[in-house]
């Protein structure tokens, strides 16, 4: 039980950042902001490395295989798709 | 390495994602801002590959290498128009990834005798993460294929859906419930991912093209919640955070989707908003004999008296792909001492932001692009308004406040408040809302129909040839 509550106040003080953060945000860049903190949720990638290093059946290969393979593609993708759309708004500055 | 030093790597990664989204306050140190968060990124995850725990290698060596080339070749081969198919396919992987992950964390636990591992608190994250991996895995799957028309991307209304829909929320508590309550079968974890994948389909089918920037930008806060519940399941505070920092975005850019358009979250998941069309006879009462057609040329007159000029984009002129044109007349204009602005609604486009990207890619500086609280002031101040592709967020019967008027009450551009409008448009149909729109039989307005492409190069020769 003292784990979950620690979990749960750590979760909560960092909702109450995101807001401060993200609402200063210009529209401008809300599609850059939407798939940036789209690669930040990627971070599941982490808690995939750890569950699929064990690897005790194949079937848990499988699905640490699949994980690992989706969670890098939306961390690499999200972060490069966003990259490409800042370098538009700097080219003109 | 010790697990108080990982995690003081962690804080190091949640930090640098904190700093991250605080530089995307300005298109100035945005660039930057986005570097910090890959580096956190890779921080977090070089860190997590050291860990001691990690035993064997090659099945995440094999799945990186295939999911950063998928992820590059997406990145780099996407259109900016198909930017949210593309953040809607990365976020489904994010989901699909997490609901994975548990459920592999759930087995091994199973069959390497390590039930005892097996807390309320990984069972209660475990479903969480089924229920929200699995509906977001495909509720963005069906958004991508609305928004790339491989379905029809107007509201598809099954029957008695809600019902459908609450009997599948129950049976999803219900296997939930299941989870917490024995940890000893894995059973319920797949079938509840089964029904919340299934949930995810049903809840996006019903929604239209026009309505899916709320859809994704939910769908996203979603898989910051998963991700969050993912880090109660490990123990692990860097994806609380990241997991926090995510939900909380979605949830903000939700939020001011639905305030853009005056409806209530609620409104835009259920009502299946789009699905009737104006009758003619409504559109004929107001359009009958006061719709006035010019030409290219008489416009561009119009334009060369002006000395100023606000041109309002709409998603019709993304799918024309005028951008470009469009942004040589606003550049030809002000080679002619014209005062060129563009005017962005909050929904204009397929997701928050959408059109400002567009316009970007065409080299139109970010400082001439105004959003609606900025520019709505100076339509006053207008000689010409020039909407372009736009239809339902220059409607005035916005400000009605009759509630059979599906947009009663949305902000909208105040481009009626101009000395002319000009509405480019290939036909008098109906906005995503289906109402028609008496904009344009106004006294101030005239319609240049055609493609926005077409007419924008007819504006241009036109242009040059008055001079």
């Amino acid at each position: 039980m003292e784990v979950f509550v620690a979990a749960l106040t750590i979760f909560v003080l960092a909702l109450f950042v995101g807001f401060e953060v993200i609402t200063k945000v210009p529209p401008l860049l809300h599609t850059p902001l939407m798939s940036g903190a789209n690669a930040i949720s990627g971070i599941t990638l982490v808690g995939t490395l750890v569950t699929s290093g064990v690897q005790l059946t194949t079937f848990t290969t499988i699905l640490g295989f699949l994980a690992v393979a989706m969670a890098t593609a939306n961390v690499v993708g999200g972060f490069l798709v966003t990259h490409r759309m800042l370098e538009m708004f700097r080219r003109k500055d | 390495m010790s697990p108080e030093l990982i995690d003081l790597f962690y804080l190091i990664a949640a930090v640098l994602f904190i700093f991250g989204l605080k530089g995307l306050s300005h298109p100035r140190t945005a660039v930057r801002g986005n570097l910090l968060g890959s580096a956190g990124m890779l921080l977090a995850i070089v860190v997590t590959l050291l860990d001691r725990r990690i035993v064997s290698f090659e099945v995440i060596v094999a799945g990186i290498v295939v999911g950063a080339l998928v992820g590059v070749i997406l990145a780099y081969k996407v259109s900016m128009t198909s930017m949210p198919q593309v953040v809607a396919v990365f976020n489904g992987f994010g989901g699909g990834a997490s609901a994975l992950a548990v459920g592999a964390a759930l087995e091994e636990a199973l069959r390497g005798g390590f039930v005892e591992e097996i807390s309320v608190q990984f069972t209660v994250a475990a479903a969480l993460s089924a229920l929200i991996g699995g509906v977001s895995f495909t509720g963005s799957a069906v958004a991508f294929g609305k928004l790339q028309g491989l379905i029809n991307d107007k509201p598809i209304l099954i029957a008695g859906r809600h019902v459908l829909n609450g009997v599948l929320v129950m049976i999803c508590l219900g296997l939930s419930i299941w989870l917490v309550l024995d940890g000893t079968s894995s059973l319920s974890f797949w079938i509840l991912a089964g029904v919340a994948s299934l949930l995810g389909i049903m809840l996006v089918i019903p929604i239209g093209g026009a309505d899916m920037p709320v859809v994704i930008a939910l769908l996203n806060s979603y898989s910051g919640v998963a991700a969050a519940g993912h880090g109660w399941v490990l123990n692990n505070s860097v994806l609380i955070i990241a997991g926090s920092l995510v939900g909380a975005a979605g949830f903000i850019l939700t939020a001011l989707m639905c305030r853009a358009m005056n409806r209530s979250l609620v409104n835009v998941m259920f009502a299946g908003v789009g699905a009737t069309v104006a009758t003619i006879e409504e559109s004929e009462d107001i359009y009958a004999g006061r719709v006035k057609a010019a030409s290219a040329e008489e416009v561009a007159m119009l334009l060369q008296d002006a000395r100023r000029v606000i041109i309002v984009p709409g998603y019709g002129m993304a799918v024309a792909q005028a951008q470009f044109v469009v942004q040589d007349l606003a550049e030809l204009l002000e080679s002619k001492g014209v005062e060129v602005d563009f005017a962005i609604h909050p929904v204009a486009g397929r997701m928050p932001g959408h059109m400002n990207v567009l316009l970007a890619e065409a080299n139109i500086p970010y400082q001439k692009l105004k959003d609606m609280d900025e520019i709505n002031p100076a339509f006053r101040q207008t000689d010409v308004v020039l909407v372009i592709g736009a239809n339902d967020v220059v409607n005035p019967l916005a400000r009605e406040s009759d509630p059979s008027i599906p947009i009663a009450g949305m902000p909208i551009l105040d481009v009626d408040q101009a000395r002319s409008v000009v509405i480019v448009k290939r036909s008098l149909s109906p906005g995503f809302s289906g109402i028609a729109n008496p904009l344009f039989a106004a006294d101030n307005a005239l319609m240049l129909f055609g493609d926005a492409k077409q007419v924008a190069m007819d504006l241009m020769t036109a242009v040059k040839e008055v001079a």
